[in-house]
């Protein structure tokens, strides 16, 4: 991509300098009178995954849309590989949203093109000299990685809600990013597909050590798959910690969470 | 509804038709101003302007030139009537072929245009809107505004003014063909006939004007869908209001290019 030839790139070894690839500091987003994020801060280095809990409509898919500069924070920062996603210049966001892979809730796959195009879609526009056999060969590596080998000519309306989270993970990776966002990778599957998708996740992590943040609403899959998980109520970081710091806690929303799901 | 008031009917929703008509107008030039910035900065979607070229301009040319043919043969069956009444027949080619370039052919094509295209291009990006497809091109890094609106805008642009000639094209032979049928006229001496007389100045502008068209189609369409908000109901809207405001631009647009051409090319 030519912007990111043009620009000094992003921090993007932030555990080897030890700064954070990701930096929320006490941002707080408001439509209209409704207050939906409070001054949350927190955290994410590389390695790391951070699971953010909440019932629903307590901000947490409008937290990853600030990460990734699709909205803009009413106060406070998101500092994503050093740069404020608020105030940075266009091509400061173009250059770090390249390293950023970001699963949509409900996989946002782009619905005219077919399950091999969608992956392939970042690498054309941003690795224009990789040729087409070359690209052909990455996204069938992506494939095979999500398990979905023998499915790339398949349009997104002809394969499974799982299916379709798979090839928008697939698609997310296809830029190697260093900070992979997942909004509800798990909501609506049943619990197979849930846990194979947990165990992908886990691989990746393991594979390309990734600064992640994964919004769920599923208990069982941020213990799975977290290093540390974020419950957020009323648009506020109620408690963050391990799951055994959670399970200690005796605030009664952390009760009331955990005794629902466990 | 049973006559429970819902919680949403007993909050009355105030708007301001002027405050919200001025809001329209001003997200319509911030839009502008993205895709004018959009369509300039390299690299270049080519790829995309071609894939739409062909789905704007060769898909709607079955339409296009059966309409334009349908109003050559009206237009020649009843011009001729009145043509024969006042005794002057023998200006039919020239009635059909100046009523069909100058205007029937290009309001004919923007207005169709603005059916087929502008409901397509506002339904296809206010469901890419609301399933967060252009959230995820944006997340990619890709501009929405060049991959998206300037490429729809620019082939709407190139496309009008082909489609415009070949509207003309049918009309003014099926207007042959219809009034050949009545009392025989060979083609050359109908063309020799109609055109006689005629400057480029008379036929180029008109045509050309449809540029114009093409721009505010594409314009209202793309911006109506990428705005759409909330589920099906948001598209339809979408697809809707990218019909009746791009007609109705459409139509303010000819009524201001037909005296500013007039001035230009008197």
């Amino acid at each position: 991509m030519q912007a990111s030839q043009d620009t000094k790139p992003a921090n993007v070894n932030s555990a080897e300098s030890g700064e954070p690839a990701i930096d929320i500091q006490d941002v707080t987003k408001s439509f209209g009178p409704q207050l939906v994020l409070d001054g949350v801060s927190f955290k994410v280095h590389r390695g790391e995954t951070l699971a953010v809990l909440g019932r629903s409509g307590t901000g947490k898919s409008v937290l990853l849309r600030i990460i990734i500069g699709l909205q803009v924070p009413d106060s406070g920062a998101a500092l994503v590989l050093g740069k404020n996603m608020a105030e940075a210049s266009a091509i400061d966001i173009s250059t770090v949203r390249t390293q950023m892979g970001f699963l949509f809730q409900h996989a946002a796959l782009y619905d005219s093109l077919t399950v091999e195009e969608n992956v392939a879609f970042p690498l054309l526009h941003h690795r224009p000299n990789m040729s087409a056999s070359e690209r052909s060969d990455h996204v069938a590596q992506l494939l095979h990685e999500v398990g979905l080998d023998g499915h790339s000519n398949k349009m997104p309306a002809d394969i499974s809600g799982g299916m379709q989270k798979r090839v928008g993970l697939a698609r997310a990776l296809a830029l190697a990013p260093v900070i992979l966002l997942l909004d509800e990778p798990t909501a609506g599957l049943d619990p197979i597909s849930s846990g194979e998708i947990d165990d992908l996740v886990l691989k990746l992590q393991e594979q390309h050590q990734l600064a992640s943040i994964v919004v769920t609403h599923d208990m069982m899959s941020a213990k799975t798959i977290a290093t540390r998980i974020a419950l957020m109520n009323k648009g506020k970081v109620v408690i963050e910690g391990s799951f055994d710091d959670l399970k200690k806690s005796d605030e009664p929303f952390v009760s009331q969470f955990l005794q629902r799901d466990f | 509804m049973s006559g429970v008031p819902s919680v949403t009917s007993s909050v009355p929703v105030r708007t301001n038709p002027v405050l919200d008509l001025l809001s329209w107008f001003g997200e319509l030039g911030i839009f502008i101003w993205r895709v004018l910035r959009a369509a300039v900065t390299p690299p270049f979607e080519f790829g995309e302007f071609v894939r739409q070229l062909d789905e704007i301009g060769a898909k709607s040319l079955p339409l296009i030139a059966a309409a334009g043919s349908a109003i050559g043969v009206v237009l020649a069956l009843e011009a001729r009537n009145s043509l024969v009444r006042f005794g002057a027949k023998s200006l039919l080619p020239a009635t059909v072929v100046f009523s069909v370039v100058t205007e029937m052919g290009p309001i004919l094509t923007g207005l169709i245009v603005s059916g087929r295209v502008g409901a397509g291009i506002g339904a296809e990006l206010a469901a890419m809107k609301v399933t967060e497809q252009i959230d995820a091109i944006e997340a990619s890094s890709v501009d929405p505004y060049k991959l998206l609106a300037a490429t729809r805008i620019s082939a709407c642009i190139v496309a009008l003014p082909l489609l415009t000639l070949a509207a003309s094209f049918c009309g003014v032979f099926m207007g042959w063909v219809a009034a050949t049928l009545i009392e025989p006229i060979s083609l050359v001496r109908f063309i020799n006939t109609g055109f006689k007389g005629a400057r480029f100045s008379d036929f180029l502008p008109p045509t050309f004007k449809t540029c114009v068209y093409g721009m505010i189609i594409g314009t209202v369409a793309c911006f109506q869908g990428m705005r759409a908000k909330g589920g099906a109901q948001g598209v339809g809207s979408a697809a809707t209001t990218s019909v009746v405001l791009s007609s109705l631009f459409v139509i303010l647009a000819d009524v201001i290019l037909v005296k500013v051409i007039l001035l230009l090319f008197p």
